[in-house]
């Protein structure tokens, strides 16, 4: 049996030189470990844009991923505002990320729903002010 | 065919173990062992940093001399875009295209003829093919060789049409045969190049079965056999020109993508910062891009490293060329339409794989992590591995010991120094006899002697234990090429006592091998 790996990732907020540094070592790692080319860009692109989330609304936050021979494992935890409607959110194109953040190129509204196509399971626990967790799951098939 | 040829190579004889290659390489394809560099076949990928950056000359480009031409009945010169970049007041292409024909050419067919076919038949299949995610030009070897071993997911965007250099040798050949009705391997096609990785499509061609070029020379040494014959092109010479602005700009970045007409395009250069593209591609970060031209070189082909012009300045001659020159001279028709498909897939390399399975792989990760805890982190190089990571997966893959790197060595120094101080105050006690003294200093000068006979000496045990688990991936390295200093390691380890060399020797081969390329 191959022992279980857990990478652990501080993201910092409003920081945008070093957005994507997370997604982008643990997309590197999972080449070295001989994952799958497609599994390795579904798990990247929906990490990529969590991580993006986490700098542009959340006030930074903590990625834990797992990895496993059979599963990736992401969640992505913050303590930032919550999200008020999920359902709203989960929209593509809709987005409340400010003008300066979409005059960098983010913010199109299409992170959450991006993060739902690319990953075989996703679960959202949120509660204004506290803060959300969102959790992915990638299968290895 | 070699999957892995190199035209990139080592002489052993003039490389000195120093650090700047090791550190400058983008694929972190070479180690130095036995205070020689070695270049691991399968991580290279021809981009020639390493010959830029050696301040001894020990890297070197393998390309064909000017001998070669005495082996063929009909010559015919290739002459790549950024040829004409090495030249100064060069205002007419035609000038170089008959200087070559006194240089004993037979003829002369332009690579930038060629690019112009490619650059329209790259519109055509854009504007056929594009579905939102931008296209890779293929037209830099080294590009589509790290996109193999380093960006699977990027395979798809490749751009299926062959180089303007392939183009260009077909369409040469077919002149040839044509014209003297000799039999093909009579006929020489003899590609102008501005770098090592062009010689490597050649022998080892991605996305063709085979090259039609014959020799690969090197714009280096073309350019002072040309010179003086530039000189004596008269004013009424023959028109041999077949490339205008859009051919001869493919020497220099974003000139490939410039022949697309469109704006929605990124062109990069510079092997570093192509690798950055590449990975932001890999995350979707482009959108709305058509079109990804990526140079190896910066400035692109006219970066070449066997230019002798600086590639900034070539850029500006190239320009200055370019003022008189009209758009396009040569265009796609029925007879070339079809020769410009890729015929072979690219296939994805997996050579940067910690393990052959993922078990393997996993169990090798973690091994790596514990070992990097314990490694200092300073990626000083002179365990021989550029970063201390790289030093912790060749441990893992059983090429390296925790002792190559100098910290740790420094402390098992010092434990051993703490372990003479130790027993020399034992002895100073009293009623110790001068046999027993003798016997424990002798102890202690043995394992420092050992000590640093591993120090000079990389191999040892963890040799066996490659040896043992990695046969499946030997087999194939076994293919490269020659082994570097086995014997040069053997007898020059600098305090080698007889018993380093009983010890380290008979498993030295297997490290040479995997790690060797050696300049013939």
């Amino acid at each position: 049996m191959a022992e279980a790996i857990t990478l652990k990732y501080e993201v910092s907020p409003d920081d945008f030189t070093r957005a994507g540094e997370a997604s982008s070592d643990v997309k590197n790692k999972l080449k070295q470990l001989g994952f799958q080319p497609a599994v390795v860009r579904k798990v990247s692109i929906a990490l990529y844009e969590g991580e993006i989330n986490m700098v542009i609304h959340a006030r930074g936050g903590v990625i834990t991923v797992e990895v496993s021979p059979d599963f990736i494992r992401m969640e992505l935890a913050d303590v930032g505002p919550g999200i008020p409607d999920i359902e709203l959110a989960m929209k593509e194109g809709y987005s409340t990320a400010p003008d300066e953040i979409r005059s960098l190129g983010f913010g199109a509204g299409m992170g959450l729903s991006n993060m739902k196509k690319y990953t075989d399971k996703m679960d959202i626990q949120t509660e204004l002010g506290v803060g959300t967790t969102i959790t992915m799951v990638v299968n290895v098939t | 065919m070699n999957k892995f040829y190199h035209s990139v190579r080592l002489d052993p004889d003039l490389c000195k173990g120093c650090i700047n290659c090791i550190k400058r390489c983008p694929t972190q394809a070479i180690r130095v062992r036995n205070r020689k560099a070695q270049i691991n076949s399968k991580f290279c990928i021809d981009c020639g940093e390493c010959i830029r950056v050696c301040p001894h000359h020990a890297k070197q480009a393998h390309c064909d001399g000017l001998e070669t031409m005495s082996l063929y009945e009909y010559r015919v010169a290739l002459p790549a875009p950024s040829f004409y970049s090495q030249f100064n007041n060069l205002e007419d292409s035609n000038i170089v295209l008959n200087a070559l024909t006194a240089m004993g050419f037979d003829d002369v067919f332009e690579v930038g003829a060629a690019a112009e076919i490619v650059s329209e038949a790259t519109r055509e299949y854009i504007v056929r093919h594009y579905k939102g995610t931008p296209f890779i030009s293929t037209a830099c070897p080294s590009v589509v060789r790290l996109i193999r071993v380093r960006f699977p997911n990027l395979i798809a965007n490749l751009l299926p049409l062959k180089p303007p250099i392939e183009v260009a040798a077909q369409m040469a050949v077919k002149r040839a045969l044509e014209k003297t009705g000799l039999p093909r391997e009579k006929i020489g096609i003899f590609f102008i190049s501005p770098c090592p990785s062009k010689m490597t499509y050649v022998k080892s061609p991605l996305g063709t079965e085979r090259s039609e070029v014959d020799r690969v020379l090197a714009i280096k040494d073309v350019y002072p056999r040309l010179l003086p014959l530039m000189r004596t092109v008269a004013a009424d010479a023959p028109d041999r020109s077949g490339a205008g602005k859009i051919g001869v700009g493919w020497g220099r970045r974003g000139g490939e993508a410039g022949g697309l007409f469109t704006d929605s395009y990124l062109a990069a250069d510079g092997i570093e910062n192509v690798i950055r593209v590449l990975e932001d591609m890999e995350d979707q970060k482009f959108s709305n891009l058509k079109f990804v031209e990526l140079d190896a070189c910066s400035g692109g082909c006219v970066g070449g490293v066997l230019t002798v012009e600086n590639p900034y300045v070539a850029e500006v001659k190239l320009k200055r060329l370019n003022k008189y020159m009209p758009v396009s001279r040569s265009h796609m028709d029925e007879e070339t339409r079809p020769i410009v498909d890729w015929t072979a897939p690219v296939e994805f390399e997996p050579v940067f794989n910690l393990g052959t399975t993922l078990e393997e792989s996993f169990s090798r990760f973690n091994q790596v992590e514990r070992i990097c805890r314990k490694l200092p982190g300073l990626d000083c190089g002179s365990c021989g591995a550029p970063t201390c990571k790289a030093l912790a997966e060749d441990i893992v893959r059983g090429e390296a010991r925790e002792q190559d790197c100098i910290y740790f060595f420094r402390d098992s120094l010092q434990k051993l120094s703490g372990e003479v101080t130790a027993a020399a105050d034992y002895l100073a006690g009293p009623g110790r006899n001068r046999k027993e003294a003798i016997h424990i200093l002798q102890d202690c000068m043995v394992r420092l002697a050992d000590e640093m006979t591993r120090m000079a000496a990389p191999e040892g045990p963890g040799e066996t234990e490659r040896g043992r688990t990695e046969g499946a991936v030997r087999t194939d390295r076994g293919q490269m090429e020659g082994a570097v200093g086995t014997e040069r390691g053997r007898t020059e380890g600098p305090v080698r006592t007889e018993r380093g060399k009983t010890e380290g020797a008979p498993e030295a081969e297997p490290e040479e091998e995997r790690f060797g390329r050696k300049a013939d």
